[in-house]
C-alpha cells in the first residue's frame, strides 16, 4: 500500500518535473535572443502569402447600421496625459493642426475645419483588436490619398508615420504607427473625425485616427499630431515601426 | 490385437508466433510526429492568445447586445476572497485554482487559463503569437505533405475509407470500444470501421476547421472575398469555433492516446516509430469475420 502511493508519488513528482522542464523551455527559448527570430518566419510567411493571395485593393467587409456595436470600446489610451494635448482639447481642437512633412514636395498643416471640408468617405467596419475582441463603428474622414494628393509625396516615400499625442510610458515616449503606401492609398484608408454620427470622441481617437481596415487595431492610431513620409522608419523609436512594435508585436497586422 | 503402429507421439506444436507486418509509410510515421508535436504547442500558445480577451461570444463582433457565451475572470466574494470564475451560457462555477485565478510564481494570478497550460507560461501575447503562427505554418505544410502521399499512394483510398463490411459491422465495432475490447490476429492489421471514421473526421473535417476559423480571424483575408467570415457566423464566431473545436481536438487525443495504451502500448508505439506492427497469432479477444 505505501509502496503503492509513493510509487505514485514519484511518478506524479516525475510527470511535473517533465512538464516543467518542457514548459520552462519554452519560456528559456522565448527568451532567448535567437529563437524568436526563427519563430519570425511564420510572421514573414503570411505576410508575403497574404499579399500573393489577396489584391491590393480588395475591400474590408462593410456593415450596415444594425451590426452596429451599441458602445465602441474604447481601449489603450482613453485621455492622453499630455499638457499640449489638454490644452487642444479644452478649445475643442480648433488651435490644432495636422502637420504633413518629411519626403513631400510640399508639406502642409491642415485644421480640423479644412479636412471636414475635404471629400469624405462614409464606412461601417469591424475593428479587430490583437487581444480578440472586435467592435463595429461607422466612421467618417477623409481619405489619405487626398490628403497625400495635396503634399505630393516625392518617389522615395515608402511609409506614412503617424505621431501621436498620448505618452505611453513614465519616460514620455508617444504612440507612433506606420504603414506602406499600399495601405496608404488603399480606398478605406481614412483619418477619421466622426464616430457613430458623432465628433470622434477623447476615448477612440479625437480629434483624429486613422482607420487601416484589413490590419489589426493597434495599427491604427489614435490622437493624431503630424504624419511624416519616410523612407525608412529604422531611426524612429526603436526602430520597428511603430509603439507596439517595438514592444515585440509584428509591424504587419494583417493576421 | 492387431499390430499397431505406435501412435505417434505428438510433437509439440511450435509456439504461436506472430509476424511482424509493416503497417505505417515512413512519411505517415514523420508527418504524424510533426503533427502531434505542432498541435500541442498551438494548443498552448492558442491558451495563451485566449488570455489576452478571456471572452467568447457568437456573431459578427463582440459587441452585439448579446452576453458572452463563455468568460473567465476573478470575483469578489461577500466575504472579501478573491475566486476565479467561469461562465458558461448563464451558469457560473468557481473555478478558482485552474480557470480564472491561479498560482503563478507562487501567487494567484487572476488569468484565463493557468500558466502550466500556456505558451509562454507567463502573460506575453506577442510572443504567443510567433509560436503559434509558426507552428501553424508548420501543421499546413506537414499537412499538405501527408494530404499529398496520402491520396497519392491512396493509403486514403485503401485505409482509410470504410468498406461495405466495415459499415455493416459499426454495431459490433461499437460494442467492442465500449467493452474496451480490441480485435486481434488479422483483424488487427486493418483498422477498425469507428477508428477509420474518426481518423477521417479529425483529417478532413477538425483540421481544416481549425485552418479556416483561424483565417476568418485574419482582417487582411477577411478582405477576400469580402464577406466570406459571415457565412461561419461572423468573426467572433469564428474565434469561438476555433476554441471549441480545438478541444475537440484535445478529446479526440485523448481518446487516441487511452486506445493506444489499452490495445498494446509498445507494439503501436514501435508501429509508429519503426513501422512495424506485430500481429498475435490468434485472435485475442474475438474471432476473425
Amino acid at each position: 500500500m505505501a509502496d503503492n502511493d509513493s510509487r505514485r508519488r514519484l511518478r506524479r513528482n516525475l510527470l511535473t518535473a517533465m512538464g516543467g522542464v518542457l514548459l520552462g523551455g519554452c519560456d528559456a527559448l522565448s527568451r532567448s535572443e535567437w529563437f524568436p527570430k526563427i519563430l519570425r518566419a511564420g510572421e514573414v510567411l503570411s505576410r508575403r502569402v497574404q499579399h500573393a493571395v489577396t489584391p491590393r485593393k480588395s475591400m474590408a467587409q462593410e456593415f450596415t447600421e444594425r451590426d452596429l456595436s451599441p458602445t465602441f470600446r474604447s481601449n489603450g489610451t482613453a485621455n492622453p496625459e499630455d499638457a499640449a494635448y489638454q490644452a487642444f482639447a479644452q478649445d475643442r481642437f480648433s488651435g490644432w493642426q495636422l502637420q504633413v512633412d518629411g519626403l513631400v514636395e510640399q508639406p502642409m498643416g491642415f485644421s480640423l475645419q479644412q479636412l471636414r471640408a475635404m471629400r469624405s468617405r462614409v464606412q461601417i467596419t469591424r475593428h479587430d483588436c490583437v487581444e480578440g475582441w472586435s467592435a463595429i463603428g461607422k466612421w467618417k474622414g477623409v481619405p489619405l490619398a487626398d490628403v497625400l494628393s495635396l503634399v505630393r509625396p516625392t518617389s522615395a516615400a515608402r511609409f506614412v508615420v503617424f505621431h501621436c499625442a498620448d505618452p505611453m510610458d513614465l519616460a514620455g515616449t508617444k504612440y507612433y504607427e506606420s504603414i506602406d503606401m499600399e495601405d496608404a492609398y488603399h480606398p478605406q484608408t481614412i483619418l477619421a473625425y466622426e464616430l457613430n454620427d458623432s465628433t470622434l470622441p477623447i476615448g477612440n481617437g479625437a480629434p483624429l485616427r486613422v482607420r487601416i481596415e484589413r490590419q489589426l487595431g493597434y495599427k491604427m492610431a489614435k490622437y493624431i499630431m503630424r504624419l511624416q513620409l519616410v523612407d525608412s522608419f529604422a531611426a524612429i523609436g526603436r526602430g520597428r515601426g511603430g509603439y507596439w512594435e517595438d514592444q515585440g508585436y509584428e509591424w504587419y497586422a494583417g493576421i | 490385437m492387431l499390430d499397431a503402429e505406435p501412435e505417434a507421439i505428438p510433437k509439440p506444436e511450435p509456439a504461436p508466433r506472430g509476424y511482424l507486418y509493416y503497417r505505417h509509410a515512413l512519411i505517415v510515421r514523420i508527418t504524424h510526429w510533426i503533427n502531434a508535436i505542432a498541435l500541442a504547442i498551438l494548443l498552448m500558445s492558442g491558451l495563451q492568445i485566449f488570455n489576452a480577451h478571456p471572452s467568447l461570444s457568437w456573431g459578427k463582433s463582440s459587441y452585439s447586445n448579446r452576453a458572452p457565451i463563455f468568460e473567465t475572470g476573478a470575483a469578489t466574494t461577500a466575504d472579501g476572497r478573491t475566486i476565479g470564475t467561469t461562465r458558461i451560457f448563464n451558469y457560473t462555477f468557481d473555478t478558482t485554482g485552474v480557470l480564472g485565478l491561479s498560482r503563478d510564481g507562487g501567487r494567484q494570478v487572476a488569468k484565463g487559463f493557468p500558466s502550466w497550460i500556456t505558451i509562454p507560461s507567463f502573460q506575453w501575447l506577442a510572443m504567443a503569437r510567433r509560436w503559434h503562427f509558426f507552428f501553424a505554418w508548420l501543421l499546413v505544410i506537414n499537412g499538405c505533405v501527408y494530404l499529398t502521399f496520402s491520396f497519392c499512394s491512396r493509403h486514403v483510398a485503401r485505409d482509410l475509407l470504410p468498406t461495405r463490411l466495415d459499415w455493416r459491422s459499426i454495431g459490433r465495432s461499437i460494442l467492442d470500444h465500449v467493452r474496451f475490447r480490441h480485435p486481434g490476429g488479422a483483424a488487427a492489421a486493418r483498422y477498425n470501421v469507428l477508428q477509420k471514421l474518426t481518423y477521417l473526421a479529425v483529417i478532413f473535417v477538425l483540421l481544416p476547421l481549425m485552418v479556416l476559423t483561424g483565417w476568418a480571424m485574419s482582417p487582411r483575408l477577411d478582405s477576400m472575398p469580402s464577406g466570406w467570415v459571415d457565412l461561419i457566423g461572423g468573426r467572433q464566431a469564428a474565434r469561438t469555433l476555433h476554441f471549441v473545436v480545438a478541444w475537440t481536438l484535445v478529446l479526440f487525443v485523448l481518446i487516441h492516446v487511452f486506445e493506444v495504451l489499452i490495445s498494446g502500448l509498445w507494439n503501436n508505439l514501435r508501429s509508429m516509430i519503426t513501422g512495424r506492427y506485430e500481429i498475435a497469432p490468434e485472435p485475442s479477444s474475438r474471432e476473425p469475420m
